[in-house]
C-alpha cells in the first residue's frame, strides 16, 4: 500500500504541507476561507518537526499493526481493507488514548472539537495534498 | 564588364542550373558538338544569363604551357595585364580566342589566350610553380581593373559567356576542338544580369567546376580558404568549391574519395552506427569532420569537377539537387538529367542516381603527368610579328 | 551612524489574502518578515533584497515587492543610485560589493544582430524530419591530415590532440563551490551528464562525491590554486587555467569568510571562516611564456590526455592576447565578456571594466584567422547569454561553443537580486548555510537545467534549418548569415557584418 514518505534532505521547513492539509480538510476547500473564515479552524494532520537544519513532515504511518487501533476505546480507529488506518469522527470521544500510545505522535488533539485529527491519505484525491503541493518535492507517495 | 561593380565584395548569385559532363577514360578525343547538344536539352534550366564549358586535351601541341584564357573590358586592361604577365612569365605565344558571331551572344569583351610558363628564376619545384601560377592569376584578377583570367591550366581551357550554353558553345566554335573530357553548364542567376566572368565553370589551375545550387556555408568556407592564401575574387559562392578541391587534392594530397567525404560529409548518426559495428572508417570520418569542419559544404549543390586526369561528380549530403550518372564502354557521363545524357548516347551500359554524398569518379586509364617543364621558343610572340 | 539609505523596495501585503501561515517568515533569510505577538505577520522593508522567494512561495499570492525608487529631483547625473552608493561608502568606508553581472544599460549587440533564413533558391531544412547536427568538438586541430593506404583502406596517420566532444554547443560556465552551494554543483554535474555536455567547477575545487561526473567536468586552476591536487586533475575531462573573468577583469576571485564552512574549507584546502582571496595575477604567470610553462606542466601532469583551456576576460587587446594564448599551447580559449556574472565583485569594477563579448569574439576570430592559427584552439564565448538566439549569433560570429552561467542560475531559481556575497541566498544557490541549501533540490534543479539547454538546443536547430544548414560547423564563423541593425560602421566592421538590407552578401 502506498504511504507518504518524507525526504528530509530536501525539506525546507516551509510548512506549506500543513497549510494545504488544513485546506483539504476544511469545509470550503478554499485556502483563504479555510484559514480565516471557518470556525472551528480546520486542523492539519501533518506536522513539520524541525531542529535546524534538519526538518521533515510527519504524519500517520498507517502502521501494519497500529497501536492506536488496539487502544481505541470506541472503535473509532480501524484498519480498512486497503491498509489505511481510518478515523471515524462520529465515534471519537476525545479520550486521547491513541495520542498516548502512538509511537510517532501522529494523532493531533483537536481541542475545539474535542476529537483527534489524523492523516487519512486524502481519500478524495489521487495524490495526497501535502505530496502534491510540496514546493521542493520533499514528500513522496509510494509503495515500499 | 556589366554587373561587376563591387570588386572584392561577394555579391551572391544563386545558381539554379543545368550541368553536363562527359569523359573518355581511354583518353579518346571528341569534338564539342555532343556536349553542346546535351546542354541544349537542358535549355530550360538556364535563363540565358550565363553558360560555359571546360575542355581537356585541347592544346596537345602546347601541353607543357599554362593556357591562360583572359577577358578584357578594353585594350587598356590588356596592356596593364601584359605588363604583369611579362614580369612573371615567359610568354610562348598569344592570340585572340577564335569566335563566330552567334545570335544570342551580345557584345563580348576582348578574349585572348596566352601560352606561358613561369620565368625560370622564379620557381624551382613543381608545387612552387603551381602556387606561383595561382598567385599570379589571383593577383591579376584582384588588382587589374577590367581584366579577368578565367582559365589557367595546362592543355585545357574554360570557355564562358553571357547567353544560353548552346549559343556560348557555338560562339566559341567548340565543335572545332577535340577533348577527352567536356563539361558544360547553363546558369539561372536570380540577382543581377550576369557578367561574362560570373558564368561557370570556375577554374583554378586545371580544376574546372560547374555547380548547381547555393552554398549556405559559403561565409565560413571563404574565410577558411583565405587562411590558406586563396582569394575569393569572383562574385559567386561556387568558387569555394573549386578552391576546396585544389586545397584538399593538390595541397593536402587527400585521396579523391576522402576529399569528397570531407566536402559532403556523412552524418554523425551514420558514423556512430559504423563505430558500433567496429568499422575502422568511423574513426577516419570522425577525424576528418573534426579537422575539416569549416570546409564542409552545406546547402544544396551538385558539382561536376574536371581535372587533367579525370572527372568527379558530387552532390550534397542530403541530395537536394539532381545528378544522374551513366557509363557506356569507356565513357562516363554525369548530368542534371538523363535526357541530356541520352542525347549524346542513346545506348548506355549503366545508368544510376548517386546517393547523397556518394561521389562519381572518372579516371584516365593512362594518367598524364603535367609536370614537364615547358621550353619557350624564342620570338614566337604573335604581337611581335611585323609585316 | 544613522543611515541615509532608504529601503530599495516596499513589501506590499494584501491583508485580505494573507492567512498568516508564516511561510514568508520562515523562508526569508534576511528576516524581512516576522510574527507579531498576536500571531500576525508584518514586514520590514529595509531588509528586503527583492529576491522574490516569499512572493513565489506565498500560497495565496498575498505579497508584492514594489520598487521604491526614492524621489530625488530629476538629475541625469546624480541619480538616486549614485547618491546611495556615496552614502554607503560614507557610512562604511569600504569597497562597494555586489554580485551577478553588469546591469548597466550598455548596448547589447545581440539585439542589433539579425539572422538569415533561406527561401526559394535554397530550401530551409526541417529539424523534425532531417538530421540537424549540433555535435561540437573542442580542442586543438591540425590544419590537415596525412592519410596512408593500408591494405586498400585509408588510415589517418596524423595524431590529433585530445578534444572534448559535446552533443550541443552549450556548456555550463565556471561557478565555484563556495560561491554556489554543493547542491547547485550536483545539479550542474547531473544535468551535464544527461545533456552530453560539460560543467566547470570554477576555482572552488571538486567535491569527492562528484568525481563520478568527472567525464563531464572541466576543472579550474585559478590563481589561488584552491583544491588543485593530482586526483582533481585526473578526475576531470579538461583543465582550465583561469586568468580572468568577465565580471572583474584584472582582479582575482573573492569568497567572503561567511561562505567558507567545513565543506568549502575541505574542498578548497583553506581554513574555515577565512576569506578566500585569489590573487590578481597567478603569481607564477607574469608573461606569456610563463603561461606556456603552466600549460605544458598541466599537460605533462595529465600525460597529454586532456585538453587545456585558458579563460580570459574580454579586454581591449583581447585579440592579441588570444593569439598569444593559442601559440602558447592552449587547446581551448574561453573568453568572458563584461556581462559575465560573479558571486562577489567590487561594484565599480563590475560595471566599468571589460568589453562586450560580441565584439571580443568577432575580433578574436578575425585575428586568429588572419594569422592562420584559428585551428590551433577552439574558442568558447561567455558573458551574459540570455537565450538561444544569442548562442547562435555567437557561433555565427566565430565561437565554437558558449558557456552559460547566469542563465543556468536563473533556470535553477535565481532572481538576480545581486546579494550573493551575503551568503543568504533564499533560493539555496549562492549560500553555504545548510538550512538554506536544502531549498535547492538537486534533482529538480538538474531537471530544470536539462530542460533549459534542451529547449535552447532545439531552437538552435530550428534556426539552423531555417538558414538551410544542417551541421553547426557550417555556421561557425559564417558571418554572411548575420546582418546589423542600428549600428555604426565601425561597430559593424569589428563584428565583420553588413547592415541589414545591404545587397552585398
Amino acid at each position: 500500500m502506498k504511504r507518504v514518505y518524507a525526504k528530509e534532505e530536501v525539506c525546507i521547513g516551509c510548512r506549506l504541507c500543513e497549510v494545504y492539509c488544513r485546506t483539504e480538510h476544511s469545509k470550503s476547500k478554499n485556502i483563504i476561507k479555510a484559514h480565516k473564515k471557518e470556525f472551528p479552524r480546520p486542523m492539519a494532520r501533518v506536522l513539520v518537526e524541525e531542529l535546524r537544519p534538519v526538518s521533515f513532515a510527519l504524519q500517520c504511518r498507517h502502521c501494519d499493526e497500529p497501536a492506536c487501533v488496539e487502544a481505541c476505546i470506541t472503535g473509532a480507529l480501524t484498519k480498512d481493507e486497503s491498509g489505511r488506518v481510518v478515523h471515524d469522527e462520529a465515534k471519537c470521544v476525545g479520550c486521547w488514548t491513541c495520542v498516548l500510545v502512538c509511537p510517532h505522535g501522529a494523532p493531533q488533539r483537536d481541542l475545539e472539537r474535542r476529537k483527534i485529527a489524523k492523516c487519512d491519505l486524502c481519500p478524495d484525491r489521487e495524490t495526497p495534498a501535502c505530496v502534491e503541493m510540496c514546493p521542493n518535492e520533499a514528500l513522496v507517495y509510494e509503495e515500499r | 564588364m556589366e554587373g561587376r561593380k563591387y570588386r572584392g565584395n561577394y555579391r551572391r548569385n544563386i545558381s539554379g542550373c543545368g550541368l553536363a559532363g562527359m569523359m573518355s577514360e581511354d583518353g579518346r578525343l571528341m569534338s564539342g558538338e555532343p556536349i553542346i547538344r546535351a546542354m541544349e536539352v537542358l535549355h530550360d534550366r538556364a535563363n540565358g544569363l550565363g553558360g560555359g564549358f571546360a575542355a581537356y586535351g585541347i592544346y596537345p601541341h602546347k601541353k607543357e604551357f599554362y593556357a591562360l584564357h583572359i577577358m578584357y573590358d578594353d585594350i587598356r586592361a590588356k596592356e596593364a595585364t601584359d605588363v604583369l604577365l611579362d614580369e612573371r612569365f615567359e610568354i610562348d605565344s598569344e592570340e585572340t580566342i577564335p569566335t563566330r558571331k552567334t545570335p544570342g551572344i551580345g557584345k563580348s569583351p576582348l578574349l585572348w589566350r596566352y601560352f606561358v610558363t613561369p620565368k625560370a628564376d622564379r620557381c624551382t619545384t613543381d608545387t612552387c610553380e603551381e602556387d606561383f601560377v595561382i598567385d599570379a592569376v589571383m593577383h591579376i584578377n584582384e588588382k587589374v581593373e577590367g581584366a579577368f583570367i578565367f582559365s589557367s591550366g595546362k592543355n585545357m581551357g574554360a570557355f564562358k559567356a553571357v547567353g544560353f550554353p548552346e549559343d556560348v558553345g557555338r560562339f566559341y566554335r567548340l565543335d572545332e576542338y577535340e577533348a577527352y573530357t567536356w563539361i558544360g553548364h547553363g546558369r539561372f542567376p536570380t540577382n543581377t544580369p550576369g557578367w561574362w566572368g560570373g558564368a561557370h565553370p570556375f577554374t583554378i589551375l586545371d580544376w574546372a567546376l560547374v555547380h548547381n545550387g547555393e552554398i549556405s556555408s559559403y561565409g565560413i568556407n571563404k574565410r577558411y580558404l583565405e587562411m590558406f592564401g586563396y582569394k575569393c575574387t569572383m562574385l559567386t559562392d561556387t568558387e569555394v568549391g573549386a578552391y576546396a578541391f585544389d586545397l584538399l587534392l593538390r595541397k593536402h594530397k587527400l585521396p579523391v574519395e576522402i576529399a569528397c567525404k570531407v566536402l559532403s560529409a556523412p552524418f554523425w548518426d551514420e558514423i556512430d552506427r559504423m563505430k558500433e559495428k567496429g568499422d575502422p572508417m568511423a574513426d577516419v570520418y570522425e577525424k576528418l569532420r573534426m579537422v575539416y569542419g569549416s570546409i564542409l559544404l552545406n546547402g544544396p549543390f551538385a558539382f561536376i569537377v574536371g581535372h587533367t586526369n579525370g572527372m568527379i561528380g558530387l552532390a550534397d549530403r542530403v541530395k537536394l539537387r539532381p545528378m544522374i550518372a551513366a557509363r557506356k564502354d569507356d565513357m562516363l557521363y554525369i548530368a542534371s538529367e538523363e535526357a541530356a545524357i541520352r542525347e549524346i548516347s542513346p545506348e548506355l551500359d549503366r545508368v544510376w542516381n548517386p546517393k547523397a554524398g556518394e561521389p562519381v569518379i572518372g579516371r584516365l586509364k593512362n594518367p598524364v603527368n603535367n609536370n614537364s617543364k615547358a621550353k619557350v621558343k624564342a620570338k614566337a610572340k604573335v604581337k611581335e610579328t611585323v609585316a | 551612524m544613522k543611515t541615509y539609505q532608504l529601503p530599495e523596495v516596499i513589501i506590499e501585503r494584501d491583508k485580505d489574502k494573507c492567512i498568516n501561515c508564516g511561510v514568508c517568515v520562515r523562508q526569508c533569510a534576511f528576516e524581512a518578515h516576522k510574527f507579531d505577538e498576536e500571531g500576525e505577520v508584518y514586514s520590514e522593508d529595509e531588509k528586503c533584497v527583492a529576491c522574490q522567494r516569499c512572493v513565489s512561495l506565498c500560497p495565496t499570492n498575498a505579497l508584492y515587492i514594489r520598487d521604491n525608487k526614492p524621489f530625488v529631483k530629476d538629475n541625469a547625473n546624480w541619480t538616486a543610485e549614485t547618491q546611495k552608493y556615496i552614502w554607503k561608502q560614507a557610512e562604511t568606508g569600504g569597497v562597494l560589493l555586489t554580485g551577478m553581472g553588469n546591469p548597466k544599460p550598455y548596448p547589447i549587440y545581440w539585439d542589433h544582430i539579425l539572422l538569415n533564413a533561406s527561401q526559394v533558391t535554397n530550401p530551409s531544412i526541417d529539424p523534425l524530419r532531417e538530421p540537424m547536427e549540433l555535435r561540437t568538438y573542442l580542442g586543438s586541430k591540425p590544419d590537415n591530415v596525412q592519410i596512408k593506404m593500408v591494405n586498400g583502406e585509408p588510415v589517418i596517420e596524423t595524431k590529433i590532440a585530445p578534444n572534448l566532444v559535446m552533443k550541443t554547443p552549450i556548456l555550463f560556465s565556471a561557478m565555484s563551490f563556495g560561491a554556489i552551494s554543493h547542491n547547485a554543483t550536483v545539479a550542474l554535474a547531473m544535468a551535464s551528464k544527461e545533456l552530453g555536455t560539460y560543467w566547470n567547477t570554477g576555482e572552488g575545487g571538486l567535491s569527492k562525491s562528484l568525481y563520478q561526473y568527472g567525464p563531464n567536468t572541466i576543472v579550474q586552476v585559478a590563481s589561488g590554486r584552491f583544491g588543485v591536487h593530482s586526483e582533481y586533475l585526473d578526475a576531470a575531462a579538461a583543465i582550465e587555467i583561469k586568468i580572468g573573468q568577465g565580471a572583474k577583469p584584472g582582479i582575482g576571485g573573492h569568497l567572503p569568510g561567511e561562505k567558507v564552512g567545513r565543506r568549502v574549507s575541505e574542498t578548497r584546502m583553506i581554513p574555515v571562516g577565512s576569506d578566500a582571496l585569489s590573487p590578481a595575477p597567478h603569481h607564477d604567470i607574469y608573461s606569456i611564456e610563463d603561461l606556456s610553462q603552466l600549460i605544458y606542466s598541466l599537460k605533462e601532469a595529465t600525460e597529454y590526455t586532456k585538453p587545456i583551456s585558458v579563460k580570459i576576460s574580454a579586454v581591449h587587446n583581447v585579440a592579441a592576447i588570444a593569439s598569444g594564448i593559442a601559440r602558447a599551447g592552449a587547446d581551448i580559449i574561453a573568453i568572458d565578456g563584461f556581462r559575465g556574472g560573479t558571486g562577489a565583485a567590487p561594484t565599480m569594477i563590475r560595471d566599468n571594466v571589460g568589453i562586450p563579448i560580441e565584439l571580443a569574439i568577432a575580433a578574436v576570430d578575425t585575428r586568429l584567422r588572419e594569422e592562420g592559427i584559428r585551428n590551433k584552439a577552439s574558442v568558447i564565448a561567455a558573458g551574459g547569454f540570455r537565450n538561444s538566439a544569442d548562442v547562435i549569433k555567437a557561433i555565427a560570429l566565430g565561437a565554437d561553443a558558449v558557456y552559460i552561467g547566469t542563465a543556468a542560475l536563473v533556470a535553477m531559481g535565481c532572481h538576480v537580486c545581486q546579494k550573493c556575497y551575503t551568503g543568504k541566498c533564499n533560493w539555496g544557490i549562492a549560500t553555504q548555510d545548510p538550512h538554506l541549501e536544502k531549498r535547492l533540490n538537486p534533482e529538480i534543479a538538474a531537471q530544470r537545467l536539462y530542460n533549459l539547454v534542451r529547449g535552447w538546443s532545439h531552437e538552435v536547430s530550428e534556426m539552423l534549418g531555417g538558414m538551410g544548414i544542417n551541421a553547426i560547423e557550417s555556421l561557425r564563423g559564417n558571418r554572411l548569415h548575420l546582418r546589423g541593425i542600428a549600428l555604426s560602421k565601425e561597430e559593424m566592421d569589428v563584428l565583420g557584418i553588413q547592415v541589414a538590407g545591404s545587397p552585398m552578401a
